[in-house]
């Protein structure tokens, strides 16, 4: 598969009467076109605000792209004029938001909301787009699509709305589909209605996707590779299984040990992380994770490690002592 | 729990309606939104009972309405063997000193105005137990117990993180030496890795205080994971409770066998195997329920009877409670 996104170094700072947030703090990695990829991370990560970077929808001020290329299609997004970038944004790369219920503009009916984008990218008179509009509807398994175009926003339920925003999305078929927690705020039984849909347009369409949660659950079925990101930096990124059976980073390690699951034998105790994630304004010089790490040594508080090979190499991870919690861990 | 252990709470019937008024000046009551529609249940002392389900279900009103926080509309909730749907106010008040909440959203929970010490000593005044010095020693002990500084009394609740916050809810909760705590959705909105601090908290004081929890949740692996038995709530009405591994290995009705399913499991390889249920369509409106049995919009085994008669809730064998026409099918010779 050829390399659909490329992102190089990419850091987003936000500038506040606190000081510098640092945001997001040098990431590398390569989307192949078809790609599912989980971002996995707690808030405040930079999971959202990398997301965001990707399409230039930081605000600025306060936010600021300092440094960083993204390579989508041939192009650098972040060189791209206001214009150009209006093109890719719905057209190559569509986004769904986390709230169903404030993505969509209340005083237009849903349908005026997706042929806007139909007429705008598509060159599709009205006529056309209404009737692509209820296609997609019906697609994403809204019962009488016709009908729903001319219903508001709050005459849908949130699942269905969050349907909508899907449909949207992908009216416009783009190569890239970015998911930010899109069902976070919905129910479980709503959540894996979504899932399923989710999964199944991307096999039919063929599109990437990127699916951006805190919920490690949600990914592993979705998703064919994993970045885990911590304090803005990416500290794990590998294939689904290397992620969840072959965990080299103690935070992944951390994160897995802390959920419960509904197969465990009762009297299982709960491995929780101890302590809170950094100040992103005052970044320790170490790694990001020393603090609360059980295997820190005095290495790790001078010298942040880098993204670097384990096992294979397309399992990567940002830890001093990946080969030790290797040893330790694997089964 | 075995048949010995004391029962604390006994639930019967229980039903709270919230009236739906219309018209501008003249109100006029139109109808009632059946948030809790005779609900029973039993709560055994020292035991985490865990009650779940979707938005909308009624379970923090079941929470709620347990502590008299909401007037029941009927049914009867005894309390240590006492009936506190008739208590006089001065009485409640004296009763509510043994029953405590902890709440979901710990922004909200706390008021920002009051330091640490004055929010968790607030229940030790209203309840007039201890005062001066001890109360001072009392409030540090409780900060101690829950895991923060003792130092921290004199700070505001902005200088906490969500985590450390939801920890001065449960010490305040726990200030008067409750013997029952509701605790509604108390992890929601924390972090993962943070959760589990909360949750392993929340058990070591259990252990610690003999303590009795109603857990409302809407995580169902979190609710297992901390629960000794567990409810399923769906539009106002249990429809299943039983044993927490009961529940999960033989778990009788189509909406928690469907609930079960839609759980995300951190694990590629089950998460490909296993098949789902998936449920189609959203929860009715429960001012408006479906006539018969309140599941059948979305039921992928309805039949006509279920659009006609209400099933009964029923202990289909011992200690498992499920409200199902075909529970029967699905039932499996105990091993």
């Amino acid at each position: 598969m050829e390399t659909l996104l490329q992102i190089k170094n990419l850091k987003t700072r936000f500038h506040t009467e606190d000081g510098t947030v640092h945001a997001v703090n040098g990431i590398f990695y390569d989307l192949k076109a078809g790609e599912v990829l989980g971002v996995v991370g707690e808030s405040g990560c930079g999971k959202s605000v990398h997301a965001l970077s990707i399409m230039r929808l930081i605000p600025c001020p306060p936010g600021d792209i300092e440094a960083g290329e993204v390579w989508f299609a041939g192009r650098d997004l972040l060189k791209l004029s206001e214009s150009g970038m209006r093109q890719v944004r719905g057209r190559d790369i569509a986004m769904v938001f986390q709230d169903p219920m404030t993505s969509l503009n209340p005083v237009y009916t849903v349908g005026f909301q997706i042929v806007e984008a139909l007429t705008l990218h598509m060159q599709m008179d009205t006529a056309q787009a209404r009737q692509r509009a209820a296609e997609l509807l019906t697609m994403v398994g809204i019962p009488g699509a016709k009908q729903r175009l001319d219903n508001y926003p709050h005459q849908f339920s949130g699942g269905m709305r969050q349907r909508a925003m899907i449909a949207m999305a992908l009216s416009c078929e783009p190569k890239l589909l970015i998911a930010d927690e899109p069902t976070t705020a919905l129910d479980v039984t709503i959540q894996a209605q979504i899932v399923e849909l989710v999964k199944r347009l991307q096999e039919e369409l063929g599109m990437a996707v990127m699916w951006i949660t805190h919920d490690l659950g949600v990914v592993a079925e979705l998703a064919q590779t994993i970045n885990v990101m911590y304090a803005g930096f990416i500290i794990e990124r590998g294939d689904v299984h290397d992620i969840y059976k072959r965990t080299r980073h103690p935070y992944t390690l951390g994160l897995l040990g802390s959920l419960p699951r509904l197969d465990e034998a009762p009297g299982t105790k709960l491995v929780s992380i101890p302590g809170l994630p950094p100040d992103l304004i005052a970044l320790p010089k170490g790694c990001p994770f020393a603090a609360r790490c059980i295997y820190r040594i005095d290495r790790c508080i001078e010298e942040n490690p880098p993204l670097m090979p384990a096992d294979g190499l397309d399992h990567q991870v940002a830890c001093w002592r990946w080969e030790e919690i290797a040893g330790r861990t694997s089964s | 729990m075995n048949t010995t252990t004391p029962l604390l709470v006994q639930v019967h019937h229980l039903k709270k309606y919230f009236p739906i008024h219309s018209g501008l000046i003249i109100q006029r009551h139109v109808g009632a939104v059946k948030a809790v529609d005779d609900v029973s249940f039993d709560i055994y002392e020292g035991e985490t009972l865990g009650l779940v389900g979707e938005t909308g279900c009624g379970k923090t009103t079941v929470g709620r309405t347990m502590l008299r926080l909401y007037e029941p509309t009927s049914g009867q909730i005894l309390f240590e063997g006492r009936d506190i749907t008739t208590l006089r106010e001065s009485d409640l008040r004296r009763t509510r000193a043994r029953m405590q909440m902890i709440f979901q959203d710990p922004y909200a929970s706390l008021n920002p105005r009051m330091t640490v010490g004055s929010i968790i000593s607030a229940p030790l005044d209203v309840h007039g137990i201890e005062k001066g010095k001890q109360k001072r020693d009392r409030v540090q002990e409780l900060l101690r117990m829950v895991g923060l500084n003792p130092d921290f009394v004199n700070r505001y609740p902005h200088e906490f993180s969500g985590g450390q916050r939801q920890r001065i809810g449960i010490a305040r909760a726990l200030a008067v030496s409750p013997s029952l705590i509701v605790c509604d959705e108390p992890i929601s909105s924390l972090d993962v890795s943070i959760q589990a601090q909360v949750v392993n908290l929340m058990e070591e004081l259990q252990t610690q205080l003999g303590l009795t929890y109603l857990f409302i949740a809407h995580d169902l692996s979190m609710v297992r994971h901390i629960s000794n038995r567990m409810a399923v709530m769906y539009l106002g009405k249990i429809v299943e409770l039983a044993d927490r591994d009961e529940i999960y290995t033989h778990s009788l009705h189509p909406y928690t066998q469907a609930l079960m399913s839609a759980v995300p499991v951190p694990d590629p390889d089950i998460a490909k195997a296993r098949r789902r249920v998936i449920l189609e369509g959203d929860i009715p409106s429960p001012a408006n329920p479906p006539v018969g049995c309140n599941f059948n919009t979305r039921c992928p085994i309805a039949k006509d009877i279920c659009f006609k008669d209400e099933p009964e809730y029923r202990e289909i064998r011992p200690k498992h409670w499920v409200a199902c026409h075909f529970a029967d099918q699905f039932l499996k010779p105990v091993s």
